[in-house]
């Protein structure tokens, strides 16, 4: 599909394409409640709800008054829909100024200034200095007389450097005034999300000169949300508009990640689910056999003789109301307000503010914090993320003379100083291409200094590193470069720029010498993009010599090269060149494919090596969070080298002999795969011993990998803890982290730049730093912090504690729940099987929304350890990390458990070791991990025999201590009711590790105003429980009852748990009594990995045959020749770039690496 | 590529880089310790002296109100007289309830012997058996607007099958009122008659707010063939008729006392008491047993041991509980 806009063209195109009238709304006011409801309703849960409440309003079967369910659905429909309404009502609010600001547009021939929202495609926007892009427009004149502007990105791609714009060859010349009648056609593809790319062709009509076809890119355009800058004016010609901008198609609904907490929640759900079907059913038979057998005797009952069709549906769907409550109806709203509270408190935390910038952390996604706490996978990006990404040139070696190795400062090696004053030729060349091979721009300061700015931390350090050594970048203009070496000026004309991209690893600038008309082509970049194209006959050893010496120092090489063109050959690629900018189709492909055909026969000039330092804690913080289990992989698109030697500097892998390195390389299958089983094979070994074995794997090999040997690299990436992959392009990355994800880890993406956003949100957690190289990783981030080493507080600290909360929220929501309900079932057996409630509606209704919800909320403020003892102590991480279930499994098991504790549980005690015996057995046999967690079916099972304990005590004291003459109904369901709500606040208060005086308060405040609550109903003459509570108050039997209650369900808790804490305790326990004892830490070193039951299968000692292949950490890696390497040489170099270019949808940024 | 999250911002607000910084920089939190996570806190642990102490303090609490309670429910004086077969001619036990559905005398004595001296006010209780009052269709069908007040006297919706007759509503409808137990006894004590005080036997704010006083029984029971239990006088209003008040409080439990009245004079251990009751309620098509209880009370209410026994077994197992934990302290401290 194209599109075909006419310039000022007034009529045609208004109704064609949309006003440029932005909508980020979801509702307007007519849909927002069907709408609203409609995406409610599409959760199981609210539909199982919907479907009880309707239910209730039979009533032949409700037990209860249908306002207990409706009541609190209705409540928490309306919380959710308010919450959506107030977004979206910000939202409008910020469409509304953004719509009705005010531009300059072209109307009928004059310049009129109109609200935004009524800009047209077609139309002609006038821009001032620092106005913000209206739409997205295809430039067509600029107050510069080159016809350049500066733009800044910032909003679009969060770069803050500036970018230059230039306007169309077909509009050059054309004279301000006249732009207003300019007439013309712009042929323009549909709207896409790309913002790096604009494929489009420009006509203009007579009379403006040129009647060809001029191809516009996106350097011809300015987007919408940009920002004039350094440019007095400029006009353009809206192409796309309102929500069909680059940025309007850039947004949209991401898929919204689920924790391994939700889904654990989910399947305990349905667990619970099916347990209540096998409850309702059970008890609708044993209802329907004792109406057929009793109820016809109890006269006074006087069932009628023949009952409706669907009489024996009745006694079981009653029981289906009663046992709804099952299913807290106020999970959900529960865990969605303590997450948005974790996500503040991230937010808030004062120690994870990047002091140097002032900038706070921040969680962009809301409902993960949990997963943060589970993670077992980080995968983090190189550069900027572990470094610093501030460059420093620091060597280089030019034909062959290496300078900075003594000082370790080229800029500060006499002999460089000296070999600049004596002029030699490749020097210059090689400051010259180090000054001017690059897409920087100088701007003098008011002061005379010259500031650069530069999109690629690297070409800023060389542009620098060549000023400083004489060779001064002074200016920009149009295609004009003006530098300034010693005292004379030199100037060059700008003809082609063959753009970076990450597949390519270089980039390339056509020049003309203005004094002496020679055309030259200066190239830099990665070594195996250069090296190889090295004309025949020059001696690349040196060089290949220097970039492993400088990639062993950790140091970031590129190589320099240049070639002087022939005017025809230039002339003739020129065209091809052109060509291929005005494709439609594959552009990007297309151009890489003509710049290949420059870029050959380099006369290689020389390697720098620029440093970039690795960020402040970034050892210390991989330490601890390997030590609490975690497992790191490093993907990189640098060299091998320098990735390895970054590894080491930074704990991330440890030189011999405690740790190895064990490399897979190979350029073709058979090579990569007799690899790949060397690797592994040693991987299986080692396992066993106390020794950190990594892998490392470059980006060919890695590609042969997933496509041939999957299933063989799946087994690696779970038995190594340690992974580097480097020369990894972003869709690599992102394939890893699908990989991890798909054996059923949490991982987590770390990175900073363009190039990671793909791997960022494939991750379970993505997280961004908002660094250097702009927010466009920390926009797509779930989470952003500023520096590498805030992660250790947000997985150790946020992550953690989050985790906690959550699983006592989950499970004592099910707990109190479950209570309840057992209750209503014992008092079945004794109302014949009737399905009469115990408890009235008003209490029921209560209970799961007011009564048990506050003070369980409070719990956000739990603290089971320090925040230091888990810093210090990361290990216990361990009980957050994740074990791995399905829901058939999970079924049986979750019956299997219900057995124990029915058969068990009064005869033995402590029925949580058989559980735990049989759920490691069943674990073990299903090749399943199981790490002991809080939350997961074993904790859960816990909880649910203690809800049925609870249950028992509750029923069997009320109804023995409220007998005979005492069983009214109503009292018997209130001191039932006050049991239960007594109880719970001592769960609370004994599940609860630290107190605050909020805890306090809502804990023993809301005991308190139940109280109130249920006086003010027995005020009420009209209320079915009028004067209950006052009666029951009044009796000393319902206190000692009450008492009895609460000391007969807790002491054997109390009693249980204190002898789990002091004899069994877990890591934690440990943790707690010398934090608060302050008393030595015992036996903690003892916490290891536990190793996986699947690993220990595959181990079998059988399959050590062949003897160990240990390779060296520093195995040579440029040591063969170069033809050896994979090459881009002329045999079929294009296939590998067409692969590349499909796979990857999103280009990589003009950065190296 | 761009993520949603700028969605919201894109279009107006998003700043300059200059002014982006600032912007940032205001979003710094302020410091507070709720927002660091960092509020004062108390953190208990389980320490062996804590919980062992919290055990003892159990024990010691609990066992004195045991014993009290125990006392309590000891001092309580109750007579139980079980009597629905024993007030069946002897002819008649194999079709109990033919003979319970044949209209015609069914006076019935029995004699009781005062085991302890019974001080006023001695409460006389009928127990049933087996009787689901809070059976789901029986629990329900009801109506607290008619009993209330005698202008929603229509208001019979709940009280299938027994809410209307003939086209007119009946009032008290439903079947708890329906079924109300009619057996009567009266007491007397070396042949002087022991009066039974029936005021007062119901809750008072039955009385005043939830039985109308202006609402008289109307179509009660007047369908011969389907009569159930006792029928009302048409002349008092509902908030005076207590027995049908006492027997609206449904039961929880299907055994369950109901007052029927008050003995005001004391009777002393070995009196004989005769009764003369009217077997006239059918529990015997469900096998429900009655009897009749004369009971005195205790701050603590009636004769229950439960309350007294549970306190003493939680208090001893607590007792128990701190005295293990004591030992394997001394004997194993971790």
């Amino acid at each position: 599909m194209k599109r075909y806009v006419y310039i000022n063209d007034d009529e045609s195109a208004r109704d064609l394409y949309c006003d440029n009238r932005i909508s980020n709304r979801k509702y307007t006011l007519l849909n927002f409640i069907p709408k609203n409801l409609g995406e409610q309703f599409s959760r199981f849960m609210n539909q199982y709800f919907l479907l009880i409440a309707c239910l209730q309003l039979w009533p032949l079967i409700t037990p209860v008054n249908p306002a207990s369910t409706w009541g609190p659905l209705i409540f928490i429909f309306a919380v959710s829909a308010t919450k959506e309404a107030w977004d979206d009502y910000n939202r409008y609010l910020s469409d509304k100024k953004a719509n009705e600001k005010e531009v300059w547009v072209v109307m009928h021939g004059l310049r009129k200034l109109v609200q935004a929202q009524d800009i047209h495609v077609g139309n002609i926007i006038w821009l001032r200095e620092n106005d913000e892009v209206p739409c997205d427009l295809a430039l067509i004149g600029t107050s510069d007389p080159q016809g350049v502007c500066y733009i800044e990105t910032a909003a679009l791609d969060g770069e803050t450097d500036l970018k230059t714009r230039v306007i169309p060859s077909a509009c050059m010349g054309i004279d301000s005034e006249l732009l207003h009648k300019i007439k013309g056609v712009i042929e323009c593809p549909s709207p896409d999300k790309d913002i790096r790319r604009f494929d489009a062709n420009l006509r203009l009509f007579p009379p403006f000169l040129d009647n060809d076809v001029c191809p516009l890119t996106i350097k011809n355009t300015i987007l919408q949300s940009c920002y004039l800058r350094n440019t007095e004016w400029a006009c353009g010609v809206a192409v796309y508009t309102g929500n069909e901008t680059k940025l309007g198609m850039c947004r949209g609904v991401p898929e919204p990640k689920l924790t391994a907490m939700d889904a654990m929640i989910d399947k305990l759900t349905g667990a619970i689910f099916v347990f209540q079907i096998v409850v309702v059913i059970v008890l609708g038979i044993a209802g329907n056999v004792w109406k057929d057998t009793e109820a016809n005797k109890q006269w006074y009952v006087k069932y009628p003789e023949e009952g409706p069709w669907f009489e024996l549906l009745i006694i079981p769907l009653r029981f289906e109301l009663l046992c709804s409550i099952m299913i807290p109806i106020s999970i959900k709203v529960s865990l969605d307000l303590v997450k948005s509270l974790y996500a503040k408190f991230i937010d808030w935390d004062n120690g994870m503010i990047d002091q140097e910038t002032g900038t706070p952390s921040h969680a962009t996604n809301t409902a993960i914090s949990e997963d943060l706490g589970q993670v077992e996978y980080i995968l983090t990006d190189k550069t900027g993320t572990l470094t610093e990404n501030k460059m420093i040139f620091r060597r280089c070696c030019i034909n062959g003379v290496f300078y900075g190795n003594d000082s370790g400062d080229a800029l500060k090696d006499v002999e460089l100083h000296n070999a600049v004053s004596s002029g030699s030729p490749d020097v210059i060349h090689f400051l010259t291409i180090m000054a001017i091979c690059n897409t920087v721009i100088p701007i003098k300061a008011k002061t005379g200094d010259i500031f650069y700015k530069a999109q690629s931390q690297d070409e800023d350090a060389l542009v620098r590193a060549a000023a400083w050594l004489h060779m001064v970048f002074v200016n920009k203009n149009a295609n004009i470069l003006e530098i300034k070496f010693n005292a004379s000026t030199i100037q060059y004309e700008v003809l082609e720029t063959l753009e970076f991209t990450s597949d390519r690893k270089r980039m390339s600038v056509v020049v003309k010498d203005c004094q002496n008309g020679k055309i030259l082509l200066l190239t830099k970049g990665a070594d195996e993009a250069i090296l190889p194209y090295a004309c025949p006959g020059q001696q690349t050893r040196a060089f290949f010599e220097a970039v492993e010496q400088y990639s062993q120092l950790g140091l970031r090489t590129l190589c320099l090269a240049w070639r002087q063109l022939k005017e025809d050959e230039y002339e003739e690629w020129s065209l091809l060149f052109k060509e291929a900018n005005s494709t439609l189709v594959d552009r990007e492909w297309r151009i890489a494919e003509v710049c290949q055909r420059l870029e050959h026969d380099l006369d290689i000039l020389g390697v720098t090596a620029i440093e970039d330092r690795l960020q402040d804690g970034v050892p210390e913080t991989i330490e601890t969070l390997r030590k609490a289990g975690i497992n790191f992989w490093m993907l990189t698109g640098d060299k091998q080298n320098t990735a390895i030697q970054i590894a080491l500097s930074c704990n991330f892998i440890s030189p011999e002999p405690k740790g190895q390195l064990l490399l897979i390389d190979g350029k073709t299958e058979d090579e990569v795969r007799q690899s790949l089983e060397r690797v592994l094979l040693t991987m299986r070994i080692t396992t066993s011993e106390p020794k950190d074995v990594a892998f490392a794997v470059d980006g060919w090999a890695l590609e042969i990998a997933l496509k041939y040997y999957r299933k063989a690299f799946t087994e690696l990436a779970i038995l190594s803890r340690t992974a580097i992959c480097c020369r990894v392009t972003p869709s690599q990355k992102a394939q890893l982290v699908e990989l991890l994800k798909s054996c059923d880890y949490r991982t987590l993406a770390i990175g900073d730049g363009g190039n990671d956003v793909r791997m960022i949100q494939q991750a379970d957690i993505g997280v961004g730093i908002s660094g250097r190289e702009g927010l466009q990783a920390a926009r797509a981030a779930d989470y952003s912090i500023g520096k590498f080493r805030f992660l250790k507080r947000l997985i150790l600290v946020h992550g953690r504690y989050s985790y906690n909360r959550t699983a006592f929220l989950s499970q004592y929501s099910f707990y109190k729940s479950l209570l309840i309900c057992f209750i209503q079932i014992f008092f079945s057996f004794i109302s014949g099987v009737s399905g009469t409630s115990l408890f009235n509606s008003l209490s029921l209704m209560a209970y799961n929304v007011f009564y048990t919800s506050i003070p369980v909320l409070v719990s956000v403020l739990d603290k089971d350890l320090n925040e230091e003892t888990v810093m210090q102590h990361p290990q216990i991480l361990f009980y957050c990390q994740a074990g791995r279930f399905d829901f058939i499994m999970l079924s049986t098991l979750f019956f299997q458990i219900l057995c124990i504790i029915f058969y068990n549980f009064f005869i033995c005690g402590d029925v949580s070791l058989e559980i735990r015996l049989i759920v490691g057995q069943w674990s073990l046999n299903s090749q399943y991990q199981f790490l002991n967690r809080l939350l997961n079916p074993s904790t859960f099972a816990g909880w649910f025999g203690r809800s049925l304990f609870h249950a028992i005590v509750v029923f069997v004291i009320s109804i023995h201590a409220y007998a005979y003459e005492k069983s009214e109904m109503e009292e018997v369901s209130m001191v039932a009711l006050s049991g239960c709500i007594w109880l719970q606040a001592f769960v609370v208060t004994l599940e609860t590790n630290s107190f605050t005086i909020l805890q306090c308060i809502a804990i023993w405040g809301n005991l308190a105003s139940f109280y109130f609550i249920n006086w003010i109903f027995s005020a009420l003459p009209s209320s079915g429980m009028y004067t209950i509570m006052f009666r029951l108050c009044r009796q000393p039997s319902y206190w000692t009852t009450v008492f009895l209650i609460v000391a007969a369900g807790m002491g054997p808790i109390l009693a249980l748990k204190y002898f789990r804490y002091t004899y069994r305790p877990s890591k934690i326990n440990i943790l707690q009594q010398a934090e608060r004892l302050g008393g030595p830490i015992l036996s903690l070193g003892s916490i290891e990995p536990q190793p996986r039951p699947i690993l220990e299968k595959e181990v079998s000692p059988l399959s050590i045959t062949q003897p160990k292949n240990r390779n060296p950490v520093y195995e040579p890696l440029l040591s063969d020749s170069p033809n050896t390497r994979r090459s881009f040489g002329s045999g079929a170099p294009f296939d590998f770039f067409q692969t590349q270019f499909r796979l990857s949808s999103s280009y990589s940024r003009n950065k190296d690496n | 590529m761009m993520s949603s999250n700028t969605a919201s911002s894109s279009a107006g607000v998003a700043g300059s880089a200059d002014s982006a910084a600032p912007r940032r920089n205001s979003k710094k939190p302020k410091y507070s310790r709720f927002t660091q996570q960092e509020l004062p806190a108390c953190k208990p642990i389980l320490t062996p002296r804590w919980v062992i102490s919290a055990f003892l303090l159990v024990s010691v609490v609990f066992i004195p109100i045991g014993v009290a309670s125990l006392f309590a429910s000891r001092d309580v004086v109750e007579i139980v007289d079980r009597y629905e077969t024993e007030c069946i001619p002897l002819d008649n036990r194999t079709d109990k309830v033919n003979y319970i559905q044949t209209p015609g005398d069914k006076s019935c004595n029995r004699t009781i012997t005062v085991p302890k001296r019974m001080k006023q006010p001695i409460y006389v209780y009928y127990q049933l058996d087996n009787f689901y009052q809070n059976h789901r269709r029986y629990v329900k069908s009801r109506s607290d607007a008619q009993l209330r007040d005698n202008s929603s006297a229509s208001e019979t919706s709940a009280c299938k099958p027994e809410d209307m007759i003939n086209g007119k509503p009946i009032v008290p409808c439903g079947l708890i009122a329906w079924s109300l137990f009619n057996d009567t006894y009266s007491f007397s004590r070396n042949n002087s008659t022991l009066v039974v005080n029936k005021k007062d036997i119901s809750w008072k704010s039955d009385r005043e707010h939830k039985f109308g006083s202006n609402v008289y029984p109307t179509n009660f029971q007047s369908n011969e063939t389907l009569i159930g239990g006792a029928s009302l006088d048409p002349t008092k209003p509902l908030s005076e008729q207590e027995d049908l008040i006492v027997w609206m409080r449904t039961a929880a439990l299907p055994t369950f006392r109901k007052l029927y009245g008050k003995i005001e004079v004391d009777l002393e251990a070995d009196d004989v008491i005769s009764v003369t009751l009217q077997n006239r309620y059918n529990t015997y098509s469900f096998n429900g047993k009655k009897k009749l209880v004369l009971s005195t009370t205790s701050w603590l209410g009636g004769k229950n041991d439960f309350l007294g026994i549970a306190y003493l077994t939680v208090g001893g197992l607590c007792f128990f509980l701190a005295l293990v934990f004591t030992l394997v302290y001394l004997v194993k401290p971790r």
